[in-house]
């Protein structure tokens, strides 16, 4: 890294008064701690502390290569930190194959490139995990995917494979195969970027209508809007460093730092 | 002319020429024309009209005397050479009449040798069955185990009155297909494990298995073939003896696997990132993992080198020749030992390379089949 020539900047430590810090009795279920990562030489992550407590909603936004997605993958260990420490529901991520699993099991990601294994039908899709994993009957398990499948609103694809849908289509199909493993914490990692213009919408209101039941939910995202009208934390990151995070209305209104003030304004041009 | 007249009109045209449909959501329907296609692929210039006469000429030198040959002059019958060895006679197809017992099965004993002909029947019948998807299920488990055990009887005897035929004896077509079927069906799941610890985080299984395909693909089949035969049994204990051919079958076993874990390595390298943290992300386990989503989607990928590799050990089966075993190809150059006819080394070598070409057309077909028929629905 360019040490000399980068310009200081302290990472934010939530205050006493920052709505991150847990209030007494609330349960934190998302503790990371001094976590830091590199790729190679490449320091990805840098003292990042987070708290997110039962159905909080935290969006997480920042400009690219900022550590967003490396940050929120490593709450379900698809990518490993290498300092500090990440507990999720009181389990503490080490290399223990079987606390990763369980994870794993309780906590639902969606990706980028909604990931829908294609060589097996929609419906497929989504009773393959809580029938092996949750070991599941099978017939509760179709029952549990239709319920689902309903509820992103597309019941009529269940026999369908994801090459024969839309993109939109398909980004819910991943939620719902998420939510048929019945998590208790949800991670988005950009869901709308790879989508058409037109379909962000269809997949927006899904993810607004889970925030609503009080699904804990941890998104990175350029949704700005989606971020006001849902998040309850708006966590802005830049260069591997947790920059700011408050209320959307605070940090949208009165950013504090110079850095998140830029990025505001660029996506307020653009938006 | 009534080509270029078609290809010249206006798209428009069709509008005109189906008032009733004014949707016209389907392009215009060609008829083929035989002078058309003829004047434009064959004569549409002049260097075209050189080559397609030159051609055509070089066609009327090969093709008359090569059916004159195979068949209007070929000697279909006869108990003797003697038939064949007339001025002016064509193919000596009399002895493949004469030969093909000894061709098709080898030393099996000869009153004995509807065994090996049933036996070979109902083991292609086992593998046409198999290839039919709608038969994939437990049940085809069963068929093949009751199948491969009345192959067995059928093919070693000693029981139920039939007498007991040492697997020396076996040769000919009986021989290439145990040798390659066999060798073939062992070889993939070695395969696949090979494939997954190749790419496996654990240094010394993945050591282990770079080593072992490293090392059989860097010798040829011959010298592992020699090495299961001659080698082999000097490493073994005094007494101790492994049947020659189940010596041969772990040697085309071994060869094979070290080839076709490397066209599955390269099937689950083409698979995306994503499936493998999909996967992981709903806390399936490793061999879930790999069982359910990697290796059925990785494993469709590689069906083309796959079906390569197959045919290639199918062939090369013939191999085994050094090592004293009587495949097709070896019992059909040991038929010209026969004085009188030794002559018609042609004949006996296009009938066992007809053999060979029928299997591994339908393979090559088949696979064809295949890849269409898994492909449905679930393209990308």
């Amino acid at each position: 890294m360019t040490n000399g020539t980068e310009p200081t900047r302290t990472t934010v430590e939530p205050s006493d008064d920052a709505p991150n810090t847990p209030a007494p009795g609330e349960e934190v279920v998302i503790k990371l701690q001094g976590v830091n990562k590199w790729y190679g030489q490449f320091h990805v992550l840098r003292d990042i502390n987070l708290n997110v407590r039962k159905g909080e909603r935290v969006v997480v936004c920042g400009p690219s290569g900022s550590g967003k997605s490396t940050m929120i993958r490593c709450i379900n260990r698809l990518e490993e930190h290498q300092k500090g420490d990440i507990v999720v529901n009181d389990v503490t991520l080490t290399n223990d194959v079987k606390a990763i699993e369980a994870i794993r099991k309780d906590v639902g990601m969606v990706f980028q490139s909604f990931n829908l294994f294609p060589h097996l039908t929609v419906l497929e899709n989504l009773i393959l995990g809580p029938i092996w994993v949750k070991k599941t009957p099978r017939k509760e398990a179709i029952e549990t995917a239709m319920y689902y499948l309903g509820r992103v609103k597309i019941p009529e694809q269940a026999n369908k494979y994801p090459g024969q849908l839309s993109g939109g289509q398909q980004q819910r199909v991943a939620i719902a195969r998420s939510l048929c493993m019945k998590p208790s914490i949800m991670l988005f990692d950009e869901p709308t970027s790879a989508l058409d213009p037109e379909m962000i919408k269809e997949v927006l209101d899904v993810m607004t209508e889970l925030a609503q039941e009080g699904m804990t939910m941890v998104c990175v995202t350029h949704e700005m809007g989606f971020a006001r009208s849902v998040a309850d934390t708006v966590v802005f990151m830049a260069d591997g460093q947790i920059v700011e995070m408050n209320t959307p209305k605070e940090l949208f209104a009165n950013p504090k730092e110079e850095r998140t003030k830029q990025f505001l304004s660029q996506i307020i041009q653009h938006h | 002319m009534r080509t270029d007249e078609r290809e010249l009109r206006n798209p428009a045209y069709t509008h005109t020429e189906e008032p009733d449909e004014p949707t016209a959501g389907h392009p215009p329907t060609r008829t083929w024309d035989l002078l058309g296609w003829t004047r434009k692929h064959l004569f549409s210039s002049i260097p075209n009209t050189i080559l397609t006469l030159l051609c055509l000429y070089l066609l009327w030198l090969a093709i008359p005397p090569v059916v004159d040959w195979a068949l209007l002059s070929a000697v279909w019958s006869s108990d003797t050479a003697d038939a064949c060895k007339v001025e002016g006679a064509g193919a000596c197809w009399a002895f493949v009449e004469q030969k093909h017992r000894f061709i098709l099965f080898g030393l099996y004993p000869f009153g004995e040798q509807w065994r090996p002909m049933v036996a070979v029947v109902l083991f292609i019948g086992l593998i046409a069955g198999s290839c039919w998807p709608g038969f994939w299920n437990k049940g085809l488990l069963a068929a093949w185990a009751v199948g491969l055990t009345v192959c067995g009887i059928l093919m070693w005897g000693g029981v139920f009155g039939l007498t007991y035929v040492e697997n020396s004896q076996w040769g000919g077509v009986p021989l290439t297909l145990i040798l390659s079927v066999v060798g073939i069906v062992a070889a993939m799941p070695l395969a696949v494990l090979l494939a997954l610890g190749r790419r496996s985080d654990l240094p010394a299984i993945k050591t282990v298995c770079v080593t072992f395909i490293e090392l059989i693909r860097g010798v040829p089949l011959i010298s592992v073939l020699f090495m299961a035969s001659i080698m082999f049994p000097l490493f073994m204990p005094e007494g101790v003896t492994v049947d020659k051919l189940l010596r041969a079958v772990a040697g085309i076993t071994l060869f094979t696997s070290a080839y076709l874990a490397e066209a599955i390595r390269g099937g689950l390298q083409s698979l995306p990132q994503g499936q493998y943290e999909a996967a992981d992300s709903l806390g399936l386990n490793y061999w879930q993992k790999t069982r359910l989503i990697i290796l059925p989607q990785a494993l469709r990928i590689v069906i083309p080198p796959l079906v390569n590799q197959f045919i290639s050990t199918f062939k090369d089966t013939s191999l085994v020749i050094i090592i004293g075993l009587y495949d097709l190809l070896t019992t059909a150059k040991t038929a010209l030992a026969d004085p009188e006819w030794r002559q018609f080394y042609a004949e006996s070598y296009i009938f066992a390379a007809a053999l060979y070409f029928c299997f591994a057309f339908f393979m090559s077909r088949y696979s064809q089949y295949l890849e269409r028929r898994l492909n449905t629905g679930t393209r990308r």
